[in-house]
C-alpha cells in the first residue's frame, strides 16, 4: 500500500512545466508554460463569454443577460462600497473577479479524464501575490494622489483618544503592510487546499480499487469518491466565493484610499 | 511544494510566470475591462434610463388622464345642475302661467255666473209678476164662473198675492 500511494503525488498538479521554448528578457528566460497556457485559456474563455454579451440588445437574452448580471454584481458592488467614484475602478476589479473566477473554474474541469493536466493558475502564490500586490498598488498611488500625506491619517480612526494614538497607529499600520499579504494568500492557500484535498482523494479511489484485499478497498474508494462528489461542489463554491473575496477586499481596499475613513 | 519553491532565488519559471501574467492580465483589462465593460455598462445604464423615462411617461400619462377624467366630470356635473335648474325654471313658470291662466278664466266664470244668476231673478221676478196676474185672473174668472159675481181685478190680485206669499 505504501508503495502504491507513493505513485499519486497530489502536488503534481501544481507543477509547472514548460511547453515550448521561449525567450531572454532582462537576463530571464521567458518560457511558455503550461501556467501560461490555462492563463490564456482563461482569458480567451473569458473574452468569449463577454463577447456573447455584447449584442446590446434593449431585451437581452439568456447570454446577455448573465453577462449584465456579472456586470452589474461587480459595479454595484463598486457603487456600494465606494460610491459614485467607484465607477472609475470597475475595469480593473471587474478584470480582477472575472480572471480569478475563470482560472479558479478552469482549474476545476475533469479534463484529467482526457488524459489532460488542468492547471489552476490561482493555486500559484506568485501569481495570487502579484495580483494582490497590484491592488495594494493601486490603493498606495490612489491613496498619495487624492490625499497626498493625509492618507497616513487612514492609520489613525476617527475619534482615536490622543494618548491612544501612539498604540493604535502602529497596529493600523502593520494591519495595513499586512493586506496584500493577507489577500493573496487566502486565494492561494484556498484554491491550493481544495486541490490538493481533491487528488488525495481521488489517490484514495484508484489505490481503493488496486488494493489487494479488494472489498474493503472498494468500500473506501466508493466512500471517496462519494466525498469527491460532495468536495467538488463544495470547490465550485469556493472558487466562485474567493474570487468575490478578492474583489470584494480590493473594493473596500480602494474605498479606503479613495475615501479614507 | 512547487508554488513555494518558485520563490527561491534561482528558479527558472518565476520569471515565465510573472511576465505571461501581466501580459495576459493587463490584456483582459485593456480588452475586457477598458472595452467591452464600459459597452456592457452603456447597454445596462441605458436601459435603466428607458425603463425609468418610459415610466415617467406613463406617469404623466396616467396624470393626465386622471386630469381629463376630473374636467369632463366637473364639466357633466356643471350642465347637470344648468340642465335641472332650467328644468325648474320651466316648471316654475308653467306652474305660474297656468295659475294665472286658471285666476283669469275663475274671474270670467264668476262674471258670467252673476250675469246668469242676475238673469234668473228677473226671469223669476217677472214670472212671478206674471203668474200673480194669470192666477187673479183665473181666480176673477173662476169666481165670475161658481157665484157669477164679478169682483174688480185688484181685489183680486190682492187675495192672489195674499194666498201666494202666505
Amino acid at each position: 500500500m505504501a508503495a502504491e500511494s507513493g505513485k499519486i503525488d497530489p502536488m503534481h498538479q501544481f507543477e509547472v512545466t514548460p511547453l515550448s521554448g521561449g525567450f531572454n528578457l532582462g537576463g530571464h528566460d521567458i518560457l511558455f508554460t503550461n501556467s501560461a497556457l490555462w492563463m490564456i485559456v482563461a482569458a480567451i474563455a473569458l473574452g468569449l463569454f463577454m463577447w456573447g454579451g455584447m449584442r446590446r440588445q434593449l431585451v437581452p437574452g439568456r447570454w446577455q443577460a448573465a453577462v449584465e448580471g456579472f456586470t452589474g454584481f461587480i459595479s454595484n458592488m463598486m457603487m456600494a462600497n465606494i460610491g459614485t467614484e467607484g465607477r472609475k475602478y470597475t475595469p480593473y476589479v471587474f478584470s480582477l473577479f472575472m480572471f480569478i473566477l475563470f482560472c479558479n473554474l478552469l482549474g476545476m474541469l475533469p479534463l484529467g479524464v482526457l488524459g489532460l493536466h488542468p492547471f489552476t493558475v490561482t493555486s500559484h502564490i506568485a501569481i495570487t501575490g502579484v495580483l494582490a500586490l497590484i491592488s495594494f498598488a493601486i490603493v498606495l498611488v490612489v491613496g498619495f494622489w487624492r490625499h497626498g500625506l493625509h492618507f497616513f491619517s487612514l492609520f489613525v480612526p476617527h475619534g482615536t483618544p490622543l494618548p491612544m494614538i501612539p498604540i493604535i497607529a502602529p497596529i493600523e499600520f502593520v494591519s495595513f503592510m499586512v493586506r496584500p499579504f493577507s489577500l493573496g494568500l487566502r486565494l492561494f492557500v484556498a484554491m491550493t487546499a481544495g486541490h490538493v484535498l481533491l487528488k488525495v482523494l481521488s489517490g484514495f479511489v484508484i489505490n481503493g480499487f488496486n488494493a489487494e484485499t479488494l472489498w474493503l478497498g472498494s468500500i473506501v474508494s466508493v466512500l471517496s469518491f462519494i466525498l469527491m462528489i460532495g468536495i467538488s461542489a463544495l470547490e465550485l463554491l469556493v472558487a466562485g466565493i474567493q474570487a468575490y473575496v478578492f474583489a470584494l477586499l480590493t473594493s473596500l481596499y480602494i474605498n479606503d484610499a479613495v475615501n479614507l475613513h | 511544494m512547487p508554488q513555494i519553491a518558485q520563490l527561491t532565488a534561482d528558479n527558472w519559471y518565476l520569471a515565465s510566470q510573472l511576465f505571461w501574467l501581466l501580459v495576459v492580465f493587463a490584456g483582459i483589462y485593456l480588452v475586457i475591462g477598458r472595452g467591452m465593460l464600459p459597452k456592457i455598462e452603456a447597454t445596462v445604464d441605458a436601459r435603466d434610463r428607458k425603463v425609468a423615462d418610459d415610466l415617467a411617461a406613463a406617469k404623466a400619462a396616467h396624470a393626465t388622464a386622471d386630469a381629463l377624467e376630473e374636467s369632463y366630470r366637473q364639466q357633466s356635473d356643471a350642465s347637470r345642475l344648468a340642465a335641472q335648474k332650467a328644468v325648474a325654471e320651466a316648471k316654475d313658470k308653467a306652474a305660474k302661467d297656468a295659475e294665472k291662466r286658471l285666476a283669469k278664466v275663475d274671474a270670467e266664470l264668476g262674471d258670467k255666473l252673476a250675469a246668469a244668476e242676475a238673469d234668473v231673478a228677473a226671469a223669476r221676478k217677472s214670472a212671478m209678476a206674471e203668474i200673480e196676474s194669470v192666477a187673479a185672473e183665473a181666480a176673477g174668472d173662476l169666481v165670475a164662473k161658481l157665484s157669477g159675481v164679478k169682483i174688480a181685478a185688484a181685489d183680486a190680485k190682492a187675495a192672489v198675492k195674499a194666498v201666494i206669499h202666505g
